[in-house]
């Protein structure tokens, strides 16, 4: 075994990692090509809220005390994704709007549980920049849950998920019940986002969802190979990153997002010197 | 009317449609019988695509009825019998990361159905789908890489790939050179006449349509002539001029068919 993996928490940020590194990307597909890639940040900050709210209970009851606060970012950020549906119903013309209202409450939020709480603490400033040494064994459980749910969905609603980000009204007419398949992914894209924070934290969230698609999107030839390809620079930068995060003694969040720009220039640089090719006319 | 119901493809009933003040349609009124190709033809803002999308049950009209092979449009279910061809095709996301294999096989999805996946039967029909559109061998290409004439045949071939009985198409030939869209129109007529297909063709081409469809109807709000091409081309000054408010010639164009 690596020598890097002899402590518990090491295995522990290096299980999560690679899980989060396959689940942010091929949820953020489908987030990217409906043209939705602030929601991700939206989600991660209404995470926080959730987090805050947890350690300020944590100071008046032992139940939260102990409670471990992902949990509660789940729940807030799951709330925060329904509502986001909602809110695009109500703001049917200016659909982008959602995001700003659900980011500032998020934030808003934040900010009044963490100084009802007396300030930053440690704790608060992992789950910000993520960090590989706070990862506890059960949020490793935690995520691999997350992950079995997020891969049988993808894996069973794949066929609906890509009609629904291509064109929602073919899919209406092929008798696709969209509302709730869109309010579920975003219940999952919510779970997620709270699942990736301890690693990349919760102002890179968006990050691990989005720069490996932007990346695939360049070369990849189809949709399937866009979700591959994003894995693939997902799980590159995440491995990549917990390793100079670990020797370098840098806060990972920052070392797997470098990563992923470094990436994500590679495949524009390779797409300028092959060219983009039109092909034929009719 | 009811003795020959079986023979209707399309039947709107009084149907009224308005946003908020402003009148789209007014109580229309058609049938459109199977294995005709109607021309559907009209100036900007008649309601074509409004009285399409209130067809297909996209849109929901405030007055009227829609019928689809005798069956209302909200107790439809046969939506494979359907293929549907926007008005959007031509403004979608063109660097969406999907091939022309990919896109045509979301024709096939409501048949699938829910939680099962495509079989090599199924992709056989994608391959005869993209064939009988001559796209077969872009196959493998992204759909943002080809042209907008090789786009629209593959968004085509995703309405024809599941074997539709009626076929909706809105406006398909906007933003394609005329090149495209006469081989396109020459397609169209291949595929009514080889498959005894029901086509229906939005357009404001009024010229070149008139060589390939067997019906128009006009619409401005209301219908205003709905009967066979000879019927349209014999009243077509008067209709034309009325209908848009000027005079217009109806053009004749020949393009080597007999």
């Amino acid at each position: 075994m690596l020598p890097f993996l002899k402590y518990e928490f090491l295995q522990n940020a290096f299980l999560t990692g690679i899980m989060v590194g396959l689940l942010a990307p091929v949820l953020g597909v489908f987030i990217v090509v409906r043209r939705q890639a602030l929601i991700a940040d939206a989600l991660s900050h209404i995470t926080l809220a959730g987090i805050a709210a947890n350690l300020l209970l944590g100071k008046w009851s032992s139940f939260f005390a102990a409670a471990n606060p992902i949990y509660m970012g789940m729940a807030f950020s799951v709330g925060g994704a329904i509502f986001i549906e909602q809110l695009r119903k109500v703001y049917k013309h200016y659909e982008e709007l959602a995001i700003p209202i659900i980011m500032s409450a998020g934030i808003g939020l934040s900010v009044i549980f963490i100084s009802m709480a007396d300030g930053f603490n440690t704790d608060l400033f992992n789950y910000l920049f993520g960090s590989i040494i706070a990862v506890k064994r059960s949020d490793v459980w935690t995520v691999f849950a997350i992950l079995v749910v997020v891969l049988l969905f993808v894996f069973f609603m794949y066929k609906e998920l890509f009609v629904l980000s291509f064109d929602e009204e073919q899919g209406k007419l092929s008798g696709i019940r969209s509302n709730w398949i869109l309010v579920a992914f975003m219940a999952i894209t919510a779970l997620v986002i709270a699942a990736s924070m301890k690693i990349v934290g919760i102002l890179l969230v968006s990050a691990l969802m989005t720069l490996p698609v932007a990346a695939s999107i360049r070369i990849a030839k189809g949709f399937k190979q866009a979700i591959w390809l994003s894995v693939l620079f997902g799980e590159i930068s995440v491995i990549a990153g917990m390793f100079l995060s670990y020797y370098l003694d840098l806060a990972s969040g920052g070392t797997i997002v470098l990563c992923l720009v470094v990436i994500l220039f590679l495949t524009i640089l390779y797409k300028k010197f092959t060219g983009s090719r039109k092909v034929g006319h009719l | 009317m009811n003795n020959n119901i079986g023979s209707i493809a399309i039947r709107v009933d009084d149907l009224s449609f308005h946003y908020g003040d402003k009148n789209v349609l007014q109580h229309v009124t058609m049938e459109i019988k199977k294995g005709s190709f109607l021309g559907l033809v009209g100036p900007n803002g008649s309601g074509k695509s409004t009285l399409i999308k209130c067809i297909l049950g996209l849109q929901k009209p405030q007055e009227g009825h829609v019928f689809l092979f005798g069956e209302k449009v909200n107790k439809f279910n046969d939506w494979d019998k359907v293929g549907y061809v926007s008005q959007k095709a031509n403004s979608f996301n063109t660097a969406f990361p999907a091939t022309a294999f990919e896109v045509v096989s979301m024709g096939l999805f409501g048949k699938v159905g829910l939680f099962r996946f495509l079989k090599a039967s199924d992709k056989n029909k994608v391959w005869e789908a993209l064939r009988s559109v001559k796209m077969d061998q872009y196959a493998h290409q992204n759909i943002g890489e080809l042209s907008g004439g090789q786009q629209q045949r593959i968004f085509i071939a995703r309405a024809l790939v599941s074997d539709p009985e009626l076929l909706i198409l809105d406006e398909p030939t906007v933003g394609v050179d005329t090149e495209s869209s006469d081989s396109f129109y020459k397609m169209l007529k291949e595929l009514h006449r080889e498959n005894n297909m029901t086509l229906v063709l939005v357009t404001h081409d009024v010229g070149v349509m008139t060589n390939y469809v067997t019906d128009v109807a006009c619409l401005n709000k209301q219908i205003h002539f709905h009967g066979n091409t000879k019927e349209f081309e014999e009243s077509s000054s008067e209709n034309m001029s009325a209908f848009y408010g000027h005079h217009v010639h109806v053009l004749h164009h020949d393009h080597g068919h007999e």
